[in-house]
């Protein structure tokens, strides 16, 4: 007798995708192009989604344009109650909305369709809420008696999380007052296209958000542009090198939000049920894709083998597939490149003997799948401890005492995110001033909240996002330097 | 666990380091698992699976002061043919009663259905264990094949596990062949580190099945803390090879939240205890929500509460 759960897809006829679209600059889409089209495809089935424009120079100079006008004539000089009002409206269309985007999203990324709801939309909401109450109250918020805004921000975003990294870009710009030219990850553009709709709909004055599609060269022409007056990306380390490059000897300003390779460590006297759905949502949670996810997994040895076997068991209850499902736990990967990246990494870990254990889940033919995988026996010396995988990929090391925990956990060029996994409230605290990671969550991970600040020691970047001191990101004032 | 698993010895030093050295719970992550689970999409076939299982999987129950023959009698009909409309529908797992109906229950049951009787003095359990022993022993005289008992939670709570565990082990013993059900009154346990402690001492103790609550006491039965009673069954059967049983009581309506209870029960301790023997709902309002679902299954609409019958 099996409870077998019969398929719950969500329905996509909520959604309507265009075939084609152009690129949103100064409150209208731009007509697209036939020579600028790329396809966009749902990484579950391969199918193609739509066509989008990719973004050239000139492109780019209408944006910020249109960015810069906007930030002179109606954004910039307008009362933050004003802001608030629209960032207010931006929320509850988003809210209204949410259904469509969440499918559209999980269409377009790959993602469960029970994340897009129940994590990303919730979240998007909530980030524009949480700023749109702060667009009037700016002169409160430690920064100064008359913080100002900065001008024209230039935002990359990354495809993991595509609409809720676009709203914690384009939230606190607009709260502190700035204009944006916003580019959408190459292989996730649609969400950013139907924000761009609901700019429309908020009736948000043209040119305040412009958005942009393209790979990575439109990407570097925004960075590059001399009319941008501050730059945020979230994306891979290599990359922010770059960016860092370009903006070296300019005067804009730079927030970085990069790779991870998050330490998870789990002591002996750790709830053992929850910490097990912790690692999992730590790793598994967004097919790994996550900079934060607690990618390393450190066991005191003591418990090492029992929350190893418990892991597993409870890896072979994920369910793989439709993301679209309701009951779905692992989506699909989001594109061949990255497919195929985790491949390679995962069989570096083989080649340098750790253990490789991966769900028997079965796999669907079409589409880019990768099974919720574990290594054990990994050491720092591993590339799978020291890389960042960016996919269900966890490795799992051991340590005997905390202080060994300690410098386990910190040695690696990134400082992200650290979990700590304990009933002891005290050694929570100890453990939790070593970690040089920006965010260290206590008996439970990857949880997210527009009121926490979030960002990077070391390679993982600089700047943070959300809470009062992501504020500071946006504002032109000395304290925030 | 291992292979090597050696039960602590009854005595209170043994018990308490045994108790106090299980794993902590954590209350936000369980309520968290608890809550994600509910979100699971049942629809269709696995539905249509998953009530008639719901309904062979209820202790139909009536635990009132103004019980009757005549309305044990009308519980025990319901309990064999809940629908009767429909021939198809599954009887429940068991009637349960207070002891002195148990004779009424089992003379209109037959051997059909399971007869549960709440023994040692339901819901509280403040008496002596004579008064409890002879509760039981009459239960089972009347012909009860399933005695649930109230553990004594002032000696659980006041740290005196010895004694839970010895009412335990000695209630079980005048139960000879009737199953023995142990009732935690989670409602008064309040932590869910307790509900695991708890789970564990009636397990040892002998139980063949922990149940949650009276159904006298808020809250009742909760998705957490049966998640939890769960992980206790399922590391019991690890370290011990057996298989003990978990039971809902109280406070579960609707078919939705029974549903819910079993995705719980499928994935924390598996699809092998998807059955009366393993998992029961101890409830009464619930059967005819289950019915009412059941119907419209089966016919495309809704039929309303004049198509279910009042007991």
């Amino acid at each position: 007798m099996v409870f077998e759960y019969a398929p719950a897809p969500e329905s996509r006829s909520i959604v309507s995708i265009a075939p084609e679209y152009g690129l949103f600059i100064d409150g209208g889409f731009t007509a697209p192009v036939d020579d600028q089209l790329f396809t966009t495809t749902n990484p579950a089935t391969e199918e193609v989604l739509s066509r989008v424009s990719e973004a050239r120079e000139h492109d780019v100079d209408r944006a910020v344009a249109a960015a810069r006008r906007a930030f002179e004539q109606t954004w910039g000089p307008m009362p933050g109650a004003e802001r608030a009002k629209y960032l207010y409206r931006i929320a509850r269309l988003i809210q209204e909305r949410s259904r469509e985007l969440a499918v559209l999203e999980t269409l377009d990324n790959g993602k469960p369709i029970k994340e897009t709801r129940d994590v990303d939309l919730p979240l998007v909401a909530a980030h524009f809420f949480y700023h749109a109450g702060w667009a009037d109250k700016l002169e409160h918020a430690g920064y100064g008696p008359s913080p100002r805004p900065l001008g024209v921000a230039g935002q990359i975003i990354p495809w993991n999380f595509p609409l809720l990294m676009l709203a914690w870009k384009v939230a606190p710009a607009l709260a502190c007052g700035n204009t944006v030219v916003l580019k959408a990850a190459e292989t996730t553009p649609l969400t950013a296209l139907a924000f761009a709709e609901i700019c429309q709909q908020a009736d948000l004055p043209p040119g305040v958000v412009n958005i942009l599609t393209g790979a990575g060269d439109t990407g570097r022409m925004l960075v590059e542009h001399p009319g941008t007056d501050k730059i945020a990306f979230t994306g891979s380390t290599d990359v922010g090198r770059s960016i860092m490059r370009a903006v070296a000897g300019t005067d804009k300003r730079l927030t970085l939000e990069l790779g991870g390779k998050g330490a998870n460590v789990v002591f002996d006297d750790a709830p053992i049920d929850e910490t097990v759905e912790g690692i999992v949502s730590g790793i598994f949670f967004n097919q790994g894709h996550v900079c934060c996810a607690g990618s390393r997994l450190l066991l005191q040895e003591s418990v090492a083998d029992e929350v190893v076997e418990r892991l597993k068991e409870r890896l072979s209850t994920l369910r793989l597939g439709d993301p679209l499902d309701k009951n779905t736990d692992i989506g699909a990967i989001n594109s061949a490149e990255q497919l195929a990246r985790i491949d390679e990494l995962a069989k570096s870990g083989e080649e340098e003997n750790a253990e490789r254990w991966s769900s028997p889940c079965p796999l669907p033919d079409r589409g880019w799948w990768f099974p919720p995988t574990i290594f054990t026996g990994v050491t720092q010396a591993h590339r799978i401890a020291r890389e960042e995988i960016f996919g269900p990929v966890l490795s799992v090391l051991t340590f005997r005492t905390p202080d060994e925990a300690v410098a386990k956990a910190n040695n690696t060029p990134f400082g992200l995110s650290a979990g700590i996994w304990t009933e002891k409230g005290s050694r929570i605290l100890w453990m939790a001033q070593r970690m040089r990671a920006g965010v260290v969550w206590a008996n439970t991970f990857n949880r997210f909240d527009p009121t926490s600040p979030f960002g990077g020691y070391k390679e993982s970047g600089f700047g943070r996002e959300g809470g009062i001191q992501g504020l500071g990101a946006y504002l032109a004032t000395e304290v925030a330097r | 666990m291992t292979d090597a698993w050696q039960p602590p010895g009854g005595d209170q030093a043994s018990l308490r380091a045994f108790l106090h050295g299980l794993p902590g719970v954590d209350e936000v992550g369980a309520r968290g698992r608890a809550a994600a689970l509910a979100t699971r999409s049942i629809k269709t076939e696995s539905k249509r699976w998953a009530i008639d299982m719901a309904i062979a999987m209820v202790d139909l129950t009536t635990l009132e002061g103004m019980d009757t023959p005549g309305k044990v009698r009308a519980l025990c009909a319901k309990a064999l043919r809940p629908d009767p409309s429909d021939p198809t529908t599954p009887s429940v797992a068991a009637v349960c009663v207070y002891p002195d109906l148990v004779g009424i229950a089992r003379a209109s049951v037959g051997q059909d259905l399971h007869v549960a009787a709440v023994a040692t003095a339901f819901p509280s359990g403040r008496s002596s264990l004579d008064i409890k022993l002879q509760d039981t022993a009459d239960a089972v005289a009347a012909g009860a094949d399933e005695i649930d008992m109230v553990i004594d939670r002032g000696a659980f709570l006041a740290g005196d596990y010895a004694t839970v565990y010895e009412e335990i082990t000695a209630v079980k013993s005048a139960c000879g062949d009737a199953h023995l059900k142990v009732i935690l009154e989670t409602g008064e346990l309040h932590t869910l580190d307790n509900v695991r402690r708890a789970s564990w001492l009636a397990m040892l103790a002998g139980a063949d099945f922990i149940k949650t609550s009276t159904g006298k006491v808020t809250p009742a039965a909760t998705p957490p803390v049966t998640l939890v009673m769960l992980e206790a069954v399922r590391d019991f059967e690890r370290a011990t090879e057996r298989r003990i049983g978990v039971k809902a009581a109280g406070g579960i309506r609707t078919s939705k939240e029974a549903i819910a209870y079993l995705v719980l029960v499928s994935e924390t301790v598996g699809d092998a205890w998807l059955t009366p023997d393993l998992f029961r709902f101890g409830a009464s309002s619930l059967l005819n929500d289950l019915l009412l679902q059941r119907q419209r299954m089966i016919t495309g609409h809704y039929s309303g509460p004049d198509y279910v019958t009042i007991d």
